[in-house]
């Protein structure tokens, strides 16, 4: 008994350290706000950090997490709009900027709100509009459940300044919102978080983007950044998500996302994996009748990169149609872990669901678990899904070496086109063309 | 086209190859000099096809004996790119489809490849474009097939013409067709055999594997060899195709043993 407190004291100490500057927040005066956290804090208190030996955590261990401290940002890292320019999106004239969790006004860019819509919004929570005070009462915290969810509890715990995207109802916003989060310091944990609604018969593009600034870069060390997202669709409403998680080599990223569709509306989302030594990403997907979604992933890792990408796509209504496609490219001595839950809950007939993983694994010591997994209770519905791991094809490797390209440059565009069948379903072209420069580089270094 | 001062550009000696432990090629000769056409026939598991993997560099089969010399070089010496790169094109009887590669960009990477390695100019992608537009002429292609990926849901005709592209732009010095009628039809036949003797001139040299005469109504063959149990063990003009297409590989095998058996009385004597 002994060994097993010693055991637990350290991680529930951790978890105390995590909640450490909960109480210096500013008490809001929203009262559902400072409920909203005091659940939550409720919630940390329970809760113990997850192991190997829970279910949705066996494959991947947070220990490297765990034997490290993190606290909040004191304060900002000074950046110049020149500093980051590099990362901003040129199709994306709404930006909305935060450096270590702390949102950086003079680094946001609000040009297409100019209209009156006012539909992006940072909000500090102090004061709401109160054109959208009831919107967000209703939608923030509502869709993350944080009940059993460690990270998602402490997250909202801090709930203090959100992106918040409201998109009125029919309309379709131009340009996408690119929701831009630089970690630029070491030992700091921040908390973003994000809530979008797109209001019936809405159309709106958000890129949620984690990146790494440090000066200099090598000077880089471990943050940790852990991140909830919120996403309401009401019916009709279209909403295509691009995810991009490309921190740096040390980092540390933990997100939680929950959509809600309405009646006939439509989510499009793909998340590319690329940075941080341990990566979760949790998505929930709860579709209402005649919904549609499609939920494809990227997870590209070298070295000892930890990449773990858990997914439930829930059918709660007739008619529904899901897509998804994961795949993994490993390297060097990197984990992918892939988990796809599709539920097609009992009176969701007529449900089309499709999940395929696939994954790439480059060099022997490079491992993926991949578990796709269908709960079906009705009994009118057409499901399928399949996993395939593998390793470059010989032959196709050999067609490329015949025409004359060497065995490394060969294998490197072979790599890159398994990974580009993703990339190529995000709707920015110019991200696209940065995604698919920084996937050629990764897969020519050397792993 | 046969010419007195041509140059040897391949020459085979008693080649002998396996593939998973089982000898495919069993002490193959076989000589090509530039400006010429060879033609090798011969019945299914004969070892043509796994002939031209061989000459390519496929590392599934592994060489016992013989040599085999490339313009005076010895081709084993030379990895797969490099043999391409030094003037060796091998047209795939299966092309492989690449899903995520776009044609146009695979097509300029190899030709780009290629250039660099003669001394010669790469092309960006504008120039790149304009140039393999004209080459795609020569085969009917439709530019479309640039902004398609590389044989992916291509029709075995396409795959094929996509082959005979890909040599336009490479230029080899000897180029192997491995069974590149099969799945044409009549038209595509006809287009695809323009293409290669557009193709064909005075200093390289194409060896065409296949199955049928018809292929030799429009690429006019020098020689034709017939190809039995990893052996060449007939060679002839064009008028042996005519012949194998209507009294088959049985005679040609049976005239090879007899004249073998008498080789071998003589050899006891």
């Amino acid at each position: 008994m002994n060994t097993v407190t010693a055991i637990r004291r350290p991680a529930a100490g951790y978890l105390e350290t995590l909640l450490a500057g909960q109480p210096q927040l500013k008490t809001s005066p929203l009262a559902w706000i400072n409920a909203l956290r005091a659940e939550a804090v409720n919630r940390v208190d329970v809760l113990k950090l997850p192991t190997l030996r829970d279910e949705e955590w066996r494959s991947t261990d947070i220990s490297r997490l765990t034997n490290l401290s993190f606290s909040p940002a004191q304060s900002a890292t000074f950046l110049e709009a020149a500093d980051i320019a590099h990362f901003f999106i040129e199709e994306a004239t709404t930006r909305l900027v935060f450096v270590d969790g702390i949102h950086a006004p003079h680094l946001s860019s609000m040009a297409s709100c100019s209209n009156g819509d006012s539909s992006v919004m940072v909000s500090s929570l102090q004061t709401v509009p109160a054109t959208h005070a009831a919107t967000i009462e209703a939608h923030l915290g509502r869709h993350a459940a944080f009940r059993d969810n460690v990270f998602a509890a402490i997250n909202t715990a801090f709930v203090h300044e959100a992106a918040v995207i409201v998109v009125p109802r029919n309309v379709a916003l131009a340009g996408p919102v690119h929701l831009l989060f630089i970690a630029t310091q070491k030992e700091v944990v921040s908390t973003p978080r994000c809530l979008v609604v797109a209001e019936t018969g809405s159309i709106v593009t958000v890129i949620e983007d984690y990146v790494v600034s440090y000066q200099p870069r090598w000077q880089e060390e471990p943050h940790f950044t852990n991140a909830v997202t919120e996403i309401a669709l009401e019916d009709n409403a279209r909403v295509n998500h691009i995810r991009i998680q490309r921190e740096g080599a040390h980092a540390f990223h933990i997100a939680n996302c929950a959509v809600s569709l309405g009646r006939s509306s439509n989510y499009q989302s793909v998340s590319i994996a690329l940075g941080a030594q341990i990566s979760r990403y949790n998505l929930d997907v709860l579709l209402a009748e005649g919904a549609e979604c499609a939920v494809d992933g990227l997870a590209l890792i070298a070295a000892n990169q930890l990449a773990d990408t858990h997914t439930c796509i829930d059918h709660a209504q007739p008619h529904g149609v899901s897509r998804q496609l994961h795949k993994c490219i490993v390297g060097g001595s990197a984990h992918a872990v892939f988990n796809g839950k599709v539920k097609v809950r009992q009176g969701a007939q007529r449900t089309d669901s499709v999940q395929s993983s696939r994954n790439l694994l480059l060099t022997s010591r490079a491992r993926v678990d991949t578990k796709p997994q269908l709960e079906i209770f009705a009994d009118d519905v057409k499901c399928a899904h399949g996993a395939t791991i593998g390793q470059l094809d010989g032959e196709e490797v050999f067609y490329l070496k015949s025409r004359g390209l060497s065995d490394s440059v060969a294998r490197n565009l072979l790599t890159y086109a398994f990974g580009a069948e993703i990339i190529e379903r995000i709707p920015v072209a110019s991200l696209r063309h940065r995604l698919e420069q920084m996937v050629i580089e990764q897969t020519s270094s050397p792993s | 086209m046969i010419h007195q001062d041509s140059k040897t550009i391949l020459e085979v000696r008693g080649l002998c190859a396996t593939i998973n432990n089982i000898e495919i090629l069993k002490g193959l000769d076989f000589t090509v000099k530039s400006g010429e056409v060879h033609a090798i026939m011969g019945p299914n598991g004969s070892g043509k096809s796994t002939f031209a993997k061989v000459l390519a560099g496929h590392a599934a089969y592994e060489v016992t004996a013989g040599t085999v010399l490339f313009e005076g070089r010895n081709l084993f010496e030379l990895a797969p790119e490099e043999r391409a790169r030094a003037g060796v094109f091998l047209a795939f009887q299966y092309p492989i489809e690449i899903p995520g590669v776009a044609n146009s960009q695979f097509l300029r990477l190899t030709y780009n490849t290629v250039q660099a390695q003669r001394g010669k100019e790469e092309l960006d992608p504008l120039e790149f474009d304009d140039f393999v537009r004209e080459k795609m002429k020569l085969l009917e292609m439709s530019p479309d097939f640039l902004d398609r990926s590389v044989n992916e849901g291509f029709s075995g005709g396409e795959k094929k013409r996509n082959e005979i592209l890909q040599m336009a732009l490479l230029e080899p010095r000897l180029a192997i067709l491995d069974e590149t009628d099969s799945g044409l039809d009549i038209d595509a036949l006809r287009i695809v055999s323009q293409g290669v003797n557009q193709l064909a001139n005075k200093d390289n040299a194409i060896v065409l594997v296949t199955h049928y005469q018809r292929l030799l109504n429009y690429i006019v063959p020098d020689f034709v060899h017939v190809m039995e149990a990893g052996r060449i063990i007939k060679t002839g003009d064009k008028a042996l195709a005519l012949e194998l297409e209507t009294r088959g590989y049985d005679w040609v095998a049976a005239e090879y043993q007899a004249a073998s058996n008498t080789r071998a009385a003589q050899g006891a004597t």
